[in-house]
């Protein structure tokens, strides 16, 4: 199978690892995630003025290139999904706002791609079951905290892939790929978001009310399939460490890096190094790596 | 129409106060009355009620007078553990075919004693408690029920499951248990019908913000009340479901699934301002160490002496009233965390609670609009049944001959639904009377008293 793969400007620089664990883990479940020819940045939030319609049309341009070559668009990026997925929602809804920016970018889309992420296409078309199958090393022993975040969930009319208040997608996922969940009340809390550029202070008693919640939970790492929340919980770690007396650190993985490991690929190229928490001294001494 | 004269007999669907009350009204003037229940006993979401606000009267005590003279009343038909099927006919000569689910008891052999409950092993949770206490395969929905009559659930009896047990059968005295039993349906001929179905509470699976209905210690209102009733499970005593414990932190969360447009339902439900107010009043009344909070949109106590008790529960009582609304709970470790907003001095509140009390929305039944539609009466898009009109007919339905009463129709507290019975009830015996020549009767009397 092969479907059209949007990776999105973060997992082309800061995220390699995360983009280069999607491309490997899939390619060895006998899909291959062809990078659209031409891309451009997704915007990284969707314009919430009714009138911005040139901040839009950055992502159809995305959705219209996908449009010539298949029916569907795969992400890995949280942020890019959501921000894709809804000018999609756009583009199929709105008349009028799609006949202004089709008039602009040049194109004729009508928002007939499915914009699926990665996760989606496991469970709908791999199924947890096929994943299950195709692991060559379990994660046993390793318990594993899921992290949603609020953009892969959010607004849950238009996302609705999962419930966004009791989401199962990254627990069915763990346990497909042999690990223990960790139950915490804060999965899909925020993570800080953007509030990281101009208030730090807040963004970090957000990350370590999550953290915090995941050690008690008897976490040994946390999961994102985002890049922001992935960079607001791990970075500041050393700082909380130093503050909160007894916070213990815990490194963040991509969900691709886990899948991954679990399917017995190299690890090598995942840059498992370049977490600010390493996650490697875990993940030897479950015999992972 | 047929040229017989119509038939003076009423047939009320739902045995609540609403039910009740316009089946003892119709029934005291001299006509005949069918009161049909779908639960084995009548009495309806009031026995549930541990205390009525704004007087604080026993809810069971004002009401097992009514449900006992109701149950004994010689022109009151008891149809218990009963459905209605079909509905035929027109003003003045329906025909109801009315199903009595198999108790698996002979209620004409069964004495009421109680053995069988005390003897049966199969324990389940009970949906009269709400779920947070246990009942028994064999039960009534309480000792002082009318009638004061077994069934046995066969979905958790052992013998029906698994094909062991007949202990009820062994100790029963008189014989009554009839595993064979099978339902059976009557016709009754009435002239008029007044549908009192009353409510249901939104279901908590429903609030994901407020844990899906999956952490034991979030309550609805009606559980509560089973805590705080003294003939409830705890025998009035506030504990915890989780663990058994006193809460010594209890939150209480108005508009849960009401005034939420977005999300649930869009109207207010009504009750709930007043009994949260009673529920963290009674609440401090019985743990006076216990910190009780609630969070309101707006106090919407309109009603007589409803202000004075809000006011009462805030300042004599101590209860802490918050301005704004509940956006999550969830549990950590044994407590249950509440965060919320505090609109008035605009700071967001983190309360780790003992136990959370959602007042939910009030809902219609979902079998009243299977009714609603048998007797081709219009519901509205929530399910309440919508009266011919809601200023100057609000008892009389789009079918001549059915009228409306209680929380069927839209949230009530039991005045109002009583007020309404009653209004219910005097249509149908000016009905009556017309039609059995009361009023021919009345003048002819008038002129003989003026010769």
């Amino acid at each position: 199978m092969r479907i059209p793969y949007y990776p999105g400007c973060t997992l082309s620089t800061k995220a390699k690892g995360f983009d280069r664990a999607a491309r490997d883990s899939f390619a060895a479940l006998g899909i291959e995630l062809a990078e659209l020819k031409m891309w451009n940045c997704c915007g990284a939030t969707f314009p919430l003025s009714r009138d911005n319609l040139l901040d839009l049309s950055g992502p159809v341009r995305n959705l219209a290139a996908a449009a010539a070559e298949s029916d569907k668009l795969a992400v890995a990026c949280s942020t890019c999904f959501n921000v894709l997925k809804r000018s999609n929602l756009v583009m199929r809804n709105d008349e009028e706002k799609r006949e202004r920016i089709n008039f602009f970018i040049e194109a004729e889309y009508a928002g007939t791609v499915e914009v699926l992420h990665l996760l989606e296409i496991l469970r709908d078309q791999v199924g947890w079951e096929n994943l299950s199958k195709a692991v060559k090393k379990p994660l046993t022993g390793l318990k594993v905290a899921p992290y949603y975040g609020c953009m892969f969930l959010r607004p849950p009319k238009e996302m609705g892939f999962d419930d966004h208040e009791n989401p199962q997608i990254l627990e069915n996922y763990l346990r497909a790929l042999g690990a223990e969940v960790a139950e915490y009340p804060h999965r899909a809390e925020c993570c800080g978001n953007y509030i990281v550029a101009f208030d730090l202070d807040a963004t970090k008693e957000m990350s370590y009310m999550i953290l915090a919640s995941t050690r008690r939970a008897g976490a040994d790492l946390v999961v994102t399939s985002c890049p922001l929340c992935q960079f607001n919980l791990d970075r500041w770690q050393g700082d909380l460490t130093m503050k909160r007396g007894g916070f213990r650190p815990i490194p963040v993985l991509y969900d691709t890096q886990l899948l991954g490991i679990a399917l017995g690929l190299d690890a090598s190229a995942f840059d498992l190094d370049r977490h600010y928490v390493d996650p490697r001294p875990v993940l030897r001494e479950k015999g992972l790596l | 129409m047929t040229d017989a004269t119509p038939i003076t007999r009423v047939l009320i669907i739902g045995a609540g106060i609403a039910g009740i009350q316009a089946a003892l009204d119709i029934a005291n003037s001299g006509y005949e009355v069918v009161l049909v229940d779908k639960e084995p006993s009548i009495g309806g979401r009031m026995l549930q009620l541990s205390e009525t606000f704004p007087t604080l009267d026993c809810a069971q005590c004002i009401m097992t007078p009514r449900t006992v003279e109701a149950g004994h009343h010689e022109r009151i038909r008891l149809m218990t553990y009963s459905e209605v099927l079909a509905i035929e006919g027109e003003i003045g000569h329906f025909t109801a075919t009315i199903q009595h689910k198999a108790a698996s008891v002979n209620w004409d052999l069964c004495t009421g004693c109680g053995l069988c409950q005390e003897k049966c092993p199969a324990k389940v949770s009970s949906p009269f408690d709400r779920g947070i206490a246990k009942r028994k395969a064999i039960y009534t929905l309480s000792p002082q029920a009318v009638p004061n009559k077994p069934i046995i659930d066969r979905e958790s009896c052992t013998w029906y499951t698994k094909g062991k047990c007949r202990l009820c059968e062994k100790v029963c005295p008189v014989h009554a248990i009839d595993y064979e039993q099978q339902s059976s349906t009557t016709q009754v001929e009435v002239g008029a019908i007044i549908l009192a179905t009353g409510y249901e509470l939104y279901g908590l699976e429903n609030l994901g913000e407020y844990g899906y209905g999956e952490i034991p210690d979030v309550v609805d209102g009606l559980a509560f009340e089973r805590l705080l009733s003294a003939s409830g499970p705890t025998s009035g005593k506030v504990r915890r479901p989780s663990d058994g414990k006193e809460p010594k932190e209890v939150v209480f969360v108005q508009c849960a699934g009401s005034r939420a447009p977005e999300t649930a339902m869009p109207y207010c439900s009504k009750i709930c301002c007043m009994y949260t107010a009673k529920h963290a009043m009674l609440y401090k009344h019985r743990v006076h160490d216990g910190n009780a909070y609630v969070f309101y949109i707006d106090i919407r106590a309109a009603g007589k002496r409803y202000e004075e008790f809000y006011h009462r529960a805030a300042e004599e009582d101590r209860v802490l009233f918050i301005r704004g609304k509940v956006a999550r709970v969830f549990r950590e470790g044994d407590k249950v965390v509440v965060w919320g907003a505090d609109t008035l001095s605009g700071e967001t509140v983190e309360i780790a609670a003992d136990m959370v009390v959602l007042a939910t929305a009030m809902v219609p039944r979902a079998e009243t609009k299977a009714l609603a539609q048998m007797l081709g009466i219009p519901t509205n898009e929530y399910g309440f049944l919508l009266p011919a009109d809601d200023n100057m007919a609000p008892v009389e339905t789009a079918r001549p001959g059915v009228f409306l009463a209680g929380a069927a129709t839209s949230p009530k507290d039991i005045p109002e639904t009583v007020a309404q019975a009653s209004g219910a009830a005097a249509k149908v015996l000016s009905l009556f009377a017309q039609w059995s020549g009361v009023p021919q009767a009345m003048q002819a009397l008038a002129e003989a008293e003026a010769l």
